[in-house]
């Protein structure tokens, strides 16, 4: 069965496409794959923004990203001819943190929140807070209304659904009973005397047991010091879901011809269905494909063994054609075909379970992308896949 | 029991990260085969919940329990080898094992959870779970086999660890956990971890591919690790996985490369052996090479910029056919021939 080919043009030429979400597991190029498309659509007029979380240096820098800022700057070196402009930034996580805190909080409760030790390491840390901030920037950066297309690659996640969990987590995580409990005696005074049962003094007994009373006190500090955010907090984690499951929102699964990231891919697909975000395709990298597949496998292998075979009495002046370069050309060309082979079975399996998902195929680079010619490689790739 | 003398004598607690999509998983199982010789007993533990270890092996996805899910690679010759057990450590298990090993206090702990405190402990503050999980690893490492038989229950413990971007910060657990807790027992917890990261049972290896980010990456990685921590964690090895071996002599190498092969003696080559070159097979089978010899001289380059770091390194081929059980003990072989297991 083969797949619907992708039109990526078609995506980015719309001019309603105004997020592209790059999501896949680590190592499949969803940068590079973000970055080709917001280029590819700056060439072609639209004004776009590339939001990036975590690039590789010499790619960061094809793009002039330098610092580490958290305000979309201008790439130089964009063909401007057809009108459109290309922004790009490093999502800096903690700020975006801080900025939210800043926006949501007078400056006295604002200072005493980012002092808090639970604060710092919420907002600096990796896991979870990473996902909320990129999908928060991409709301500012979608109401700023400065671009009409952003193109965002997701956060090298332990899993790639993370940051589609990450708001609800958070939004879960501020519902709970436990943020209740905790907050509980600021809010009532010593009324809460009142409500203590057996399992909250369990609670508190084994959290002082297990953290010290020290950081219950820090955490409850911070907990109640959030709890007039609590309400921002959650409304904006909404709007950005929203934001996601709009209309003018196009998310590519990026994966590698390999069993985990596939499988990766397929439970995206499932998992973006299930949320109704709306799914444009699969990107599939770092493809090999053979200029000679008219010649099988199997018989370029037995090829080499006759030539190997053959190559053993070797004429004495030298003049006989020597048949080793020949001879690794074949095996080269077996492996290959057997790659190739596998590779395209793992994308029937991923295409005859999802058979409407429109597939584009990425050939694999012999090095990796660092410049903006790169980038305008892959993104003409991208839009006429098989090709 | 037999010693061999291998480059990481002394280390109990293996720790194997690398870049998504280098096979950081394959690598440390194919290291703990290698390491579970006769008699010897090794524990590899997932930190991630990928469940990637299940696949590996061909096993049910793992509990929060450890079990046998291999022998371990025999010595050459003599048969049979250890035994190698796995574990998937979650944030969740292992904070009720905490409780209950350190407070008798499995019931509190499962409380606990439905008041959504193991949610408190990763939304809030990620590096409690942190402690947690490499606490059990730790844990696992030093683990003996009872009061009367003080020996080591497992001979070595292999980590499938967090990747390179955030090993070092995974692996700081007790600054983590300071910034939090200046005392109290999560503390006293993090400081007992910390001491055994940072001794010379425990190393960090790197995986990586000969491609340009993954070796960056693995750079960064290493420089991260020495700036946070001094050198109190120990680097340990570079990993080299999935390099594919040069098919020609240097000269013909640097011929494809530049596109000067001799394509009408590869046409007569093809030829001898029953092929016709038919709608020019042979330059077809020469631009292969060329991608070939381009890709072999970003391998030779970027393994020139492995060496800097100065850290022993250790290559694994490329399996054309993917990994399976047959093929890790494939590679376990390739690690142990080289030293590292």
């Amino acid at each position: 069965m083969s797949p619907v080919v992708l039109d990526m043009d078609r995506i980015i030429d719309d001019r309603r496409t105004r997020i592209i979400v790059c999501c896949g597991s680590g190592g499949v190029g969803k940068t590079t794959a973000a970055a080709s498309i917001g280029l590819r659509a700056a060439e072609r007029g639209r004004q776009a923004c590339v939001l990036t979380v975590d690039p590789a240096r010499r790619l960061a820098q094809s793009m002039g990203l330098t610092s580490l800022d958290n305000t979309p700057r201008p790439v130089e070196g964009v063909e401007t001819a057809n009108g459109g402009s290309l922004h790009a930034m490093m999502l800096d996580m903690k700020r975006t943190f801080d900025e939210i805190v800043e926006a949501h909080a007078d400056p006295d409760r604002a200072a005493q929140i980012l002092a808090n030790p639970f604060y710092q390491s919420l907002s600096s840390s990796f896991a979870g807070t990473q996902e909320y901030m990129a999908m928060e920037k991409l709301g500012q950066l979608r109401h700023a209304e400065e671009w009409d297309l952003i193109v965002v690659d997701t956060p090298p996640s332990r899993s790639a659904l993370d940051f589609l969990d990450a708001p609800q987590r958070l939004g879960r995580f501020l519902d709970g009973r436990l943020i209740r409990l905790l907050t509980l005696p600021a809010k009532a005074g010593m009324s809460y005397m009142k409500v203590l049962n057996a399992g909250f003094s369990m609670m508190t007994s084994a959290l002082t047991k297990i953290l010290g009373a020290q950081v219950l006190k820090d955490a409850q500090t911070f907990v109640t010091a959030l709890d007039t955010m609590f309400g921002g907090f959650r409304e904006r984690a909404e709007g950005t879901y929203r934001l996601l499951q709009a209309p003018g929102t196009a998310f590519l699964v990026v994966a590698a011809p390999e069993p985990d990231a596939l499988r990766e891919a397929s439970y995206f697909v499932e998992r973006l269905d299930a949320e109704r975000m709306p799914l444009a395709g699969l990107i599939l990298n770092r493809v090999h494909k053979s200029p000679a597949g008219r010649l099988s496998a199997a018989r370029s292998l037995a090829a080499a063994e006759t030539l190997d075979m053959q190559d053993r009495p070797n004429g004495p002046d030298g003049s006989s054609p020597r048949y080793s370069v020949a001879a690794a050309a074949l095996r080269m060309h077996a492996e290959r075909m057997q790659l190739g082979k596998r590779e395209s079975r793992l994308a029937e399996h991923f295409t005859s379970a999802h058979p409407a998902i429109p597939v584009a195929e990425v050939v694999a680079q012999p090095e990796d992308v660092h410049d903006l010619e790169g980038l305008r490689v892959i993104g003409a790739i991208l839009s006429r896949p098989g090709s | 029991m037999t010693t061999r003398d291998t480059d990481w004598d002394g280390v109990r607690l293996h720790v194997v990260t690398g870049k998504g999509g280098t096979g950081k998983t394959t690598v440390a199982a194919a290291m703990a085969l290698a390491l579970a010789s006769a008699g010897r007993r090794v524990l590899l533990i997932e930190v991630e919940g990928r469940q990637g270890i299940a696949r590996l092996f061909d096993c049910p996805p793992l509990p929060y329990e450890e079990r046998k899910v291999a022998l371990g690679l025999g010595a050459q010759g003599s048969g049979q080898g250890g035994d190698v057990y796995a574990l998937a450590v979650d944030p969740e298990g292992a904070l009720l094992d905490y409780l209950e090993m350190f407070y008798s206090l499995r019931r509190t702990g499962k409380a606990l959870t439905r008041l959504g405190v193991v949610d408190f402990a990763t939304t809030i503050a990620p590096g409690l779970s942190d402690v947690l999980v490499t606490g059990k690893a730790t844990e696992a490492a030093r683990r003996r086999v009872d009061r009367r038989d003080d020996s080591h229950v497992y001979n070595a413990v292999v980590m499938d660890a967090p990747p390179t971007g955030r090993i070092s910060r995974f692996l700081d657990v007790s600054t983590e956990v300071s910034a939090l807790a200046k005392m109290g027992p999560i503390k006293t917890h993090a400081d007992t971890v910390a001491r055994v990261i940072r001794s010379p049972q425990t190393a960090v290896h790197f995986v990586t591919t000969l491609e340009e980010m993954p070796v960056q990456e693995t750079l960064d990685g290493l420089a991260e690790l020495h700036e946070l921590t001094g050198d109190a964690i120990r680097p340990g090895g570079v990993f080299i996985n999935m390099a594919r071996p040069a098919l020609l002599d240097p000269a013909d190498l640097a011929a494809a490369a530049s596109g000067s092969l001799d394509v009408a003696e590869l046409a007569l080559g093809l030829k001898a052996a029953g092929i016709s070159d038919n709608h020019g097979l042979a330059a077809d089978l020469a631009t292969e090479l060329k991608e070939h010899a381009l890709q072999i001289a970003v391998q030779d380059r970027e393994r020139t910029e492995l060496q800097t770091s100065g850290r022993p390194l250790y290559e694994l081929p490329m399996i054309p056919e993917g990994i399976d059980l047959a093929s890790l003990y494939q590679l376990a072989a390739a690690l142990r021939e080289q030293g590292a297991a």
